[in-house]
């Protein structure tokens, strides 16, 4: 009994590590992932009878190495993988002789999962399967595809990975901004699932806010000198201090503005400030430091008592000039409205109509609908609610949006 | 290996009085970078894709047609085989090409047969 949770426990906190530093060596992501399974099978088999050994990341690097062998052989693409596999074989033997630790290569894996070379949409789902160790049909559920079309998307994405020779580095300073961007983006992507089923009612739809809160912080402290990495952390600690606010008792939609302060997670917003203060003292602000930044302004309403618009407004310009997004430009809007000035909303809104593809944009409509209530346009913003009610996928916000144009009905 | 694709106008460029210049310039000093890293295996600039023809076997019958196999926009004007130890690599090496700026250029690993016995 101690010895299978002695192998889940392996499983959940070395997982990456394990893999990252196989396939670092072996430049085969898939093959790495049979070699581990196969070891963990072994360790499944001998530890209740043997016990747990004393080193058991280093027991079970050895035990991968066999079928290691088996799947170099079978590969004609790299004719010198048996050297690399005896070094590997080599390695994990004095490993589980010494006491040193071994490396973590995990960055090297994140920043594969995140390269250009490879599909965006297989991006997200391959970190999360790789590097914490979550299975295709947990993955698949909270992408809303079927199981079998997620596994498929991570075979494919394994096979371009060993194929075509992608680099297990870390990318050389030239390149590491844009790839770095990339591997956050992603980790964003994955929090990003399952956002409006915000009370986690559904247990098969639930989205994975916290593997990405774990990916977030190994992320930040593999990268502890990207500031931008620590950004992202801190901005998705922000949102989910938020969580338990979103929803009201009845499952309905509460809007940031409205949100009980006593259901915001004081912890958090303390770790998320903290971390963005130390990622700003490198002075090099990006896109998720400035995001983390706006959430920052919006949890000063926890000491003041009221959101300060202006500097969000202000902080949101700023991320629109860095960059220009859809999304950003319609929460600037948004920003400039609560902070008083409908009409300069309304102008930013109407030149983003002009150029972007806000057709289908929910936050758009929604947005436009508030902006012009508020300039006292009813017509309009009913026809805006209206279409932005069509756009809504998610049930308690087309409530909210409702009772929103109802209540112009009345003004 | 690096495949190289050109549009009709931009390969029209090597014949052209005024154009041929820059045109030569580029790819003269991309071949000279990559023959002086030393990593050619193989390869070879092409005739332009008029001169091709192409070969069908169809229900035993033998099509000979006039013209390249596909009819794109781009067509494939030369390759090299280089070695380098990954894609990264590789990347880096088609992006330094003129045919990169100006068509595309793909990238894909050769395979590598297993000994005959």
């Amino acid at each position: 009994m101690e010895a299978t949770t002695a192998v889940e426990t392996m499983v959940r906190t070395s997982y990456g590590r394990l893999v990252a530093y196989l396939a670092a060596r072996s430049r085969d992501v898939a093959g790495a992932e049979d070699a581990l399974s196969e070891a963990l099978r072994a360790a499944l088999a001998t530890w209740p009878r043997d016990g747990v050994p004393e080193k058991p990341e280093a027991w079970l690097l050895a035990a991968a190495r066999r079928k290691l062998i088996d799947a170099a052989r079978h590969r004609q693409v790299r004719v010198n993988a048996e050297p690399t596999i005896q070094a590997i074989i080599e390695e994990a033997a004095t490993m589980a002789n010494e006491t040193k630790e071994f490396p973590d290569e995990r960055l090297k894996l994140l920043f594969i999962c995140a390269h250009p070379a490879i599909d965006a949409a297989a991006r997200t789902p391959l970190m999360l399967h790789t590097v914490l160790g979550l299975d295709a049909a947990r993955i698949a559920s909270a992408f809303l595809v079927a199981p079998s079309a997620m596994g498929q998307r991570l075979v494919r994405a394994k096979a371009k990975i060993r194929d075509a020779g992608i680099a297990f580095a870390v990318p050389e300073a030239t390149e590491l901004p844009e790839r770095l961007e990339a591997v956050l983006a992603a980790i964003y992507a994955a929090y990003g699932t399952g956002w409006e089923d915000a009370a986690g009612v559904d247990p098969q739809q639930r989205g994975l806010a916290e593997e990405a809160l774990r990916l977030a912080r190994v992320t930040a402290q593999l990268l502890s000198a990207a500031p931008e990495a620590k950004g992202l952390l801190a901005l998705i600690l922000f949102c989910e201090s938020r969580r338990a606010a979103r929803r009201g008792v009845d499952g309905r939609f509460v809007p940031l503005a409205e949100q009980d302060l006593e259901k915001w997670s004081w912890p958090m917003v303390a770790e998320a400030e903290q971390v963005l203060l130390v990622a700003s003292r490198a002075r090099t602000p990006g896109r998720f430091q400035l995001e983390a930044a706006i959430q920052s302004a919006h949890a000063q309403r926890l000491f003041t008592g009221r959101t300060n618009w202006a500097a969000v407004a202000q902080l949101y310009g700023a991320l629109v000039r860095r960059t220009p997004t859809v999304g950003a430009r319609v929460s600037h809007a948004a920003a400039v409205m609560q902070a008083g000035d409908a009409e300069a909303a309304l102008r930013m809104l109407d030149e983003l109509s002009a150029a972007d593809a806000v057709a289908e944009y929910q936050a758009y409509w929604a947005t436009r609908a508030h902006v012009l209530a508020q300039a006292g346009r009813a017509g309009e913003a009913k026809a805006a609610y209206r279409r932005a009610i069509g756009l809504t996928t998610d049930a308690a916000v087309r409530a909210f949006l409702q009772e929103r144009a109802k209540a112009l009905e009345y003004a | 290996m690096l495949l190289f694709c050109e549009t009709e106008s931009e390969k029209a460029k090597a014949n052209d009085p005024v154009l041929a210049g820059p045109y030569w310039g580029a790819w003269g000093a991309y071949v000279e970078s990559v023959e002086k890293a030393g990593i050619i295996v193989s390869g070879a600039p092409l005739q332009p894709p008029h001169t091709a023809t192409t070969v069908r076997i169809r229900d035993g019958q033998r099509h000979v047609q006039d013209g390249p196999y596909a009819d794109t926009k781009e067509q494939f004007g030369g390759f090299y085989v280089i070695n380098v130890p990954d894609l990264d690599t590789a990347l880096q090496w088609a992006a330094r090409c003129p045919a990169a700026s100006a068509g595309a250029v793909e990238v894909r690993p050769v395979l590598v047969l297993p000994p005959r016995n």
